[in-house]
């Protein structure tokens, strides 16, 4: 033992593999729990995650699972979410949650094995390459072929993760690098010169918005995810702002909770699904406040008659974002919450100087949206028997309005625009769902990341059948690590949105989009040793979620919704916001309803 | 954006950290994206900092060119994108080597045209020349062109590479 000999500080430093320099990176890096799942490549590390107690290990059971896990663990805390899988097999599993955290903007670092340096392009077992299939799946890889640059390499990968427009980054691991001997260093040592991205926005373009903005007549504010990306600071520095200035405000699917969902001034969602007021004030609005949103297809509708007649600014961090789809009069490269903050002191510094909004205006323009609001566009038909999925999510978001620890997570289909339209988010960080790439089976693993980071916390998937069958192994880890997650599953034995677009667009010929055999859901989470419900009648839906919430074990509930229930309003595809469905007798092109879908628009996804 | 939006053409210099897979992902953004690469030349022009200097031809219009240079300024590795055809004068050559296998009166044509267009001949046989011309993307098609009927066999171009006029530097 030659090592004994040695001072400690010679220890920490020259005598670490490349296992150990990794995991002391990731504590430097403020790490609490990786999500993961062993094999070959890895061995090495999770050798090295045995012998310590700083991170803890959650162990899934697919590698999708692990990533999507950390999506919901990074969006429901702000802090980065960090993944381990193997090489080849491990590596291409967790592609799909890589793509999905880069669509939706969440900071994301995975370590993937590799098989070792000398056997790289030789075909060897589980070897992929995996820096060139994620190249396109993140916001930046690496392969560390060198174990001088591995402390380096994992430190910029966090700081290129959560700085700028987050999103995920790969760290490919070979294992001779993993068991190579090398020095730590620590993360002060190094700054990346190619990667600098603004967040002080201009103080020119603040000017000009704030001008636009004391101008306006028909004001909106279209707020994303780049809000609650910025911190729940950004969220509040917006309620504040938006009150002062009076002017409506709406949210995109991923922006929810940056505005209190209570608070008169807020719109609901907009987009497809999105309220009639909301899109209807997108529709008429003259000037449009866009921050940290990126005028994806879902809000906009079809482009040339999308908010015809506004002049819009755009705040967003990534300049890439900004006309993209969109021409825009003020562009703002920046931080949301440094934008929100520029803009509410530009604001105050005119208000001050005398500067008068057209109050009169600002009146009127809401006298028009209580119009649209009054067409109660959420409305749908109730039935006494037969449970409605637009009831049960009412019902659960009345039973649960009181507490101020509710989280949701959602799968992705028709349940997921339900939830976005009936749960209402009173505070950012609260709802984790797959909105840019529409990952079914995301919520049952995010809502265990969610749990794993607020123990104590209610955290209800909000699933439909289908989707939440895509990832239910991960049942199998809930159970492992005791974590309470309740599965409220809205089952209507249909692909439901799948159902739906065959109903509108394809004559009612629903292809495959019926699964026969599901699995008995009760029966299935007593396999899973969790607790199954079901409710089957209007009059068991207040009980069972009631029994859910008070159950402190994993829950799955299963509610045999109406099967040919859709989800309304609804903008088709290839229409404009004016031209909304309002419910099932507005299919037709009756006055303000719209008409049939075009051939344009059916290629649309 | 519309659909009548001018196309235009435009050289764009990318000074980017030489690490493994950089050219890929300049590649891989504009496939993925569906841009359109005219030409793209590489090489690492400062050993001691590790950069490259790339340079892209491209076709879009003005939209799709500002997101073509805000997705490549967005990568990590990139450490400056300039648009030389909007920032200025800037002089843009190419080097082509071009095989002539001919005999006769076709092969004593080829040497006076190459020397008309100052193309030298490095390599040469029997039977071939091969010459080394500089230019414009103008002169060397110009260049191909009348080697054609003289016995043109093969041709290999390097594309644009474009630097700015004057004191200007990236």
């Amino acid at each position: 033992m030659s090592t004994a000999a040695k001072s400690p500080t010679t220890q920490d430093t020259a005598q670490m593999n490349g296992a150990e320099i990794v995991l002391k990176a990731l504590v430097e890096q403020g790490v609490e729990v990786i999500f993961g799942y062993p094999g070959g490549a890895v061995l090495p590390l999770y050798d090295a995650i045995f012998l310590q107690n700083s991170v803890k290990h959650i162990l899934v059971r697919q590698e999708g699972g692990a990533v999507h896990a950390a999506e919901g663990y990074a969006r429901s805390t702000g802090k980065v979410g960090v993944v381990l899988v193997t090489s080849g097999p491990g590596a291409t599993n967790a592609v799909t949650g890589l793509v999905d955290a880069l669509m939706d903007s969440i900071p994301i670092v995975c370590l993937t094995g590799q098989v070792p340096t000398h056997l790289i392009g030789n075909d060897a077992f589980q070897e992929a390459d995996t820096t060139g299939i994620t190249r396109p799946a993140t916001k930046h890889n690496y392969l560390v072929k060198d174990i001088t640059k591995l402390a380096q390499t994992v430190h910029e990968a966090f700081h290129v993760a959560r700085s700028g427009r987050p999103g995920p980054v790969v760290i490919d691991l070979p294992k001779d690098i993993l068991m190579g001997k090398g020095e730590y260093k620590s993360a002060e040592a190094f700054k990346r010169v190619s990667y600098t991205p603004r967040l002080d926005p201009d103080p020119k373009s603040i000017a000009q918005a704030v001008d636009l903005m004391l101008s306006a007549k028909r004001p909106i504010f279209y707020t994303g995810g780049g809000v609650i990306n910025s911190g729940p600071e950004a969220s509040a520095a917006l309620t504040k702002f938006v009150r002062q200035t009076g002017f409506p405000i709406t949210n995109t699917l991923m922006g929810l909770g940056a505005m209190p969902a209570a608070d008169p001034l807020f719109l609901g969602m907009l987009g497809m699904h999105g309220t009639y007021e909301a899109n209807l004030s997108m529709h008429g609005c003259d000037v449009m406040v866009n921050i940290g949103a990126r005028f994806d297809d879902r809000v906009t509708g079809r482009l040339n008659a999308f908010s015809p007649n506004s002049k819009k600014i755009h705040a967003d961090i990534d300049p890439s974002s900004i006309n993209k789809n969109v021409r825009v009069e003020v562009p703002i490269v920046g931080d949301a919450g440094r934008v929100i903050a520029a803009l509410a002191a530009e604001w105050d510094r005119r208000i001050a100087a005398g500067a008068k909004p057209d109050k009169k205006a600002l009146a009127e323009w809401w006298a028009q949206i209580e119009t649209w609001r009054k067409r109660d566009c959420l409305a749908y038909r109730k039935s006494d028997s037969i449970i409605k999925p637009q009831y049960a999510l009412e019902r659960l978001q009345a039973i649960t309005a009181k507490r101020d620890d509710v989280f949701i997570t959602t799968e992705v289909g028709q349940h997921q625009m339900w939830a976005a339209q009936y749960l209402k988010f009173q505070k950012p960080n609260r709802w984790m769902t797959s909105g840019g790439l529409g990952t079914m089976g995301y919520g049952l693993p995010a809502a265990m990341g969610v749990q794993i980071a607020h123990p104590d916390a209610l955290v209800i998937d909000v699933a439909g059948e289908a989707s939440t069958l895509m990832n239910i192994q991960e049942l199998s880890t809930i159970a492992q690590y005791r974590l309470p997650v309740k599965v409220f599953i809205l089952n209507n034995q249909y692909m439901g949105m799948v159902r739906q677009w065959q109903e509108l667009l394809h004559g009612s010929r629903y292809s495959e989009s019926y699964t026969e055999s599901l699995p008995d859901f009760v029966k299935l989470a007593e396999a899973f040793h969790c607790v199954g419900l079901r409710a089957t009648k209007t009059s068991e839906v207040d009980d069972t979620i009631n029994e859910m919430i008070a159950i402190k074990k994993p829950v799955i509930v299963d509610m045999c919704v109406d099967q040919m229930e859709n989800c309304f309003p609804m903008i088709p595809s290839g229409a404009a916001h004016n031209e909304m469905i309002l419910g099932p007798d507005d299919k037709g092109n009756k006055g303000g309803g719209a008409g049939p879908i075009s051939e344009e628009g059916m290629v649309l996804v | 954006m519309s659909k009548n939006d001018p196309i235009e053409r435009h050289t764009i210099a990318v000074l980017v950290d030489n690490e493994p897979g950089i050219l890929a992902r300049v590649v891989g953004l504009f496939s993925g994206r569906g841009y359109n690469i005219e030409s793209l030349t590489v090489a690492e022009t400062d050993a001691e900092g590790h950069r490259s200097r790339i340079t892209i031809v491209t076709r879009g219009t003005p939209m799709v060119i500002e997101q073509i240079k805000a997705q490549l300024d967005r990568l990590v590795p990139v450490h400056r994108v300039s648009d030389l055809t909007m920032e200025g004068p800037h002089v843009e050559r190419e080097l082509a080597l071009v095989k002539v296998v001919s005999a006769g009166e076709k092969r004593v044509e080829s040497l006076r045209i190459a020397d008309i267009f100052r193309a030298k001949a490095i390599d040469s046989t029997i039977g071939s020349f091969t010459f080394e011309i500089t230019g414009s993307g103008e002169k060397i098609d110009a260049f191909v062109g009348l080697m054609k009927p003289l016995g043109l066999a093969e041709v290999s171009r390097t594309g644009v590479v474009a630097i700015a006029r004057g004191e200007r530097g990236m």
